[in-house]
């Protein structure tokens, strides 16, 4: 099946030239990374995690989503989900992949990650983040796999396969709640110490996951002869919908604590992000505008009138996307760090070659992406007869 | 041609696996020639090391009458372990230094405070905590505490993930964001350098500890510093700690800091 990835039109070509394009620039500016130090980012002592990091946990998110399609297919035997289970099965590949290049990256001596294997801590959350993520893209690419072969073949998926697929449903969950407890179990981090962190991260993945989906099906159906459906599409819209509104509802639980409590080292950090502290606000209008996209998504996604529209409906899910990206990929993580534990305002803002190196990892992601697309997409065609 | 080449690739695979098979057969063999395993080698501490349950010091913050009366302790620690000086402020590294008291102490911080304690700079180092949350973090064991308490760390072991500076709630760790070689301006050659991409801090001294040497800077403390072991009656600190009400540096979250500050 892996043939398929390496045939295609002459556009095909150009996007997957443009991508090596992206990561060669990106491994250049690693390479320099590498050679430098992590002092070439924005990261500081007091700001010791930054857009890598924030970057691998809003992935994990989309990583998980792929639950979102699974669990209603496989058990409440939501038919039309069969038709895309797999592209959402090679999303969370994709993913996950990416979430393990931004670790590596962060790190200030890669040539010893394994370590992590070595000297095995279960004391440690980073170790189970490391297990169960492993663990996740096995079980998506097994279950891919074998799930799209069968389907080429014109026969039944594995019986083997079945105990996994259950499997991964649950471990979908688990990958984001480990991820929420390496920074919800952290004394003196205020900011992070709360236990809505893992549902929270949840319904944001469920919003952000599922509407970039709807984004890739929309483009699927433009450029190849595979439709994923109208139903398909419209039964993601609502999953989108719930999940961004749940995703806020868990935000006002945090705000409404955090405000009428009013233990400082938890609202300072919440004071930096939307309001600026001591003079500092480099991020407030990012903070900000996160909100507003959130909300006008789901006015947007709320209205059946709106959400049925496939055009408005894409909008929806840009503005749904690019307004948890913000609020994951941009404040979650630094926003834990400032102030710092001392109660310095030391800000964060990354730089150019950090954005750069990040601009890689996704351009590998992508490439991945496009890859399993392309052949899952291929096969549909050719079990369809229409290639 | 499938066919041909898969059977070459399964003739490979067998012998490979008997290749494999016989491997516990040949260290038999192998390690019948040696005294080998069972015989460890064993390291004999030095006599005169100074050994504790639990090193803790107490810092009498009354003796200081200035930021200069802590800069003899500052350097004392910087010299002797190697410390860079950057320009840099994002990049430093700093294992013992001087922070105000609303900052070495935030969640305590007053809007009347007496004067002396307002104007004077504290001095902040790792807590070699009894419950250290920076230990709980490290996915390697390459911070881990030791059987005297102190909070140690292996930097060749260290992958510079910096779980354990989100995890500490004292800010007392640093991360080589760059080779910090070029920036030491008199090498130590008796303390290891470090190099980019590890993080280090404050050891307590324990190479001092080693061969009977109080950390160096309670040497140069003129007195206001005083170490010992938290566990014994009999020592300095728990000298002190009968007869002065202390405070510890957030101590609201169950770490337990092995440095108490007297005000």
């Amino acid at each position: 099946m892996l043939e398929k990835a390496l045939t295609g039109s002459k556009k095909y070509y150009g996007w997957i030239t443009l991508l090596l394009a992206v990561i060669a620039v990106g491994f250049a500016f690693y390479l320099g990374q590498l050679s430098f130090g992590l002092g070439i980012t924005g990261m500081s002592r007091d700001v010791t995690w930054g857009f890598y990091i924030a970057q691998f946990t809003f992935l994990v998110g989309v990583a998980a989503s792929a639950v979102m399609l699974v669990l209603p297919y496989y058990l409440h035997n939501y038919k039309a989900f069969g038709k895309i289970t797999i592209l959402g099965e090679f999303l969370a590949v994709a993913s996950v992949v990416m979430c393990a290049l931004f670790i590596f990256i962060d790190l200030g001596q890669p040539a010893r990650v394994l370590n992590v294997l070595l000297y095995p801590s279960p004391n440690s959350i980073l170790f189970w983040d490391m297990i169960v993520l492993n663990g996740y893209l096995i079980l998506n690419i097994v279950i891919g796999w074998k799930v799209l072969e069968a389907e080429r073949n014109g026969v039944a998926p594995p019986g083997w396969l079945k105990p996994l697929i259950y499997l991964s449903i649950p471990w979908a969950v688990s990958i984001h709640t480990v991820t929420a407890f390496l920074y919800s179990g952290l004394p003196g981090r205020g900011f992070w110490m709360t236990a809505i962190l893992a549902p929270r991260f949840l319904a944001s993945a469920f919003a952000s996951g599922p509407a970039f989906l709807i984004l890739l099906c929309l483009l699927v159906r433009k450029v190849t002869k595979f439709d994923p459906g109208r139903e398909q599409i419209q039964s993601l819209a609502k999953i989108v919908t719930y999940g961004i509104i749940i995703n806020l509802f868990f935000f006002l639980c945090e705000i409404f604590v955090v405000y009428y409590s009013g233990i400082p080292e938890h609202l300072d950090h919440f004071n930096y992000l939307y309001f600026g502290l001591d003079g500092h606000g480099a991020l407030v209008p990012w903070m900000r505008a996160s909100i507003i996209l959130m909300v006008v998504g789901i006015i947007l996604l709320v209205n059946p009138v709106t959400r049925r529209n496939e055009g408005i409906l894409a909008v929806a899910c840009i503005v749904v996307f690019v307004g948890t990206w913000i609020d994951k990929g941009l404040g979650m993580i630094s926003g834990g760090f400032v102030p710092s534990p001392l109660h310095h305002v030391n800000e964060y803002v990354p730089t150019l070659p950090e954005i750069i190196i990040a601009a890689g990892v996704w351009a590998i992601g992508f490439l991945v992406l496009t890859a399993l697309f392309k052949i899952a997409v291929s096969i549909k065609e050719e079990v369809a007869g229409v290639a | 041609m499938m066919e041909s080449s898969r059977r070459r690739f399964l003739k490979i695979a067998g012998v490979s696996a008997l290749g494999l098979g016989t491997k516990p057969l040949l260290d038999v063999f192998a390690a019948s020639g040696e005294k080998g395993d069972k015989q460890k080698a064993q390291v004999l501490p030095n006599k005169e090391a100074l050994t504790a349950t639990q090193w803790a010091m107490v810092i009498d913050t009354k003796k200081f009458k200035s930021a200069e009366d802590l800069v003899p302790m500052i350097e004392a620690c910087n010299k002797i372990h190697n410390i860079p000086e950057f320009k840099n402020k994002k990049h430093e590294i700093k294992w013992i230094w001087a922070e105000e008291f609303k900052h070495a102490f935030p969640t305590r911080n007053m809007r009347f405070l007496p004067e002396r304690i307002e104007q004077l700079p504290f001095l902040v180092l790792c807590n070699h905590c009894e419950n250290p949350p920076c230990v709980r973090v490290c996915p390697t064991q390459a911070t881990f505490k030791r059987e005297d308490g102190i909070v140690h760390m292996d930097y060749h072991r260290c992958i510079g993930c910096r779980f354990c500076m989100a995890a500490c709630p004292y800010g007392s760790r640093s991360f080589n964001f760059r080779d910090p070689r070029p920036f030491i301006m008199k090498r130590n050659p008796e303390f290891p350098t470090r190099m980019k991409g590890v993080v280090e801090k404050c050891n307590f001294c324990a190479e001092r500890l080693a061969v009977g040497k109080m950390p160096n800077c309670v040497e140069a403390a003129n007195g206001a510093l005083t170490f010992g072991d938290l566990e014994d009656p009999g020592s300095g600190v728990r000298e002190l700690l009968r007869s002065n009400y202390m405070i510890r540096r957030k101590q609201g979250l169950g770490t337990r800091p092995a440095v108490y500050y007297i005000v």
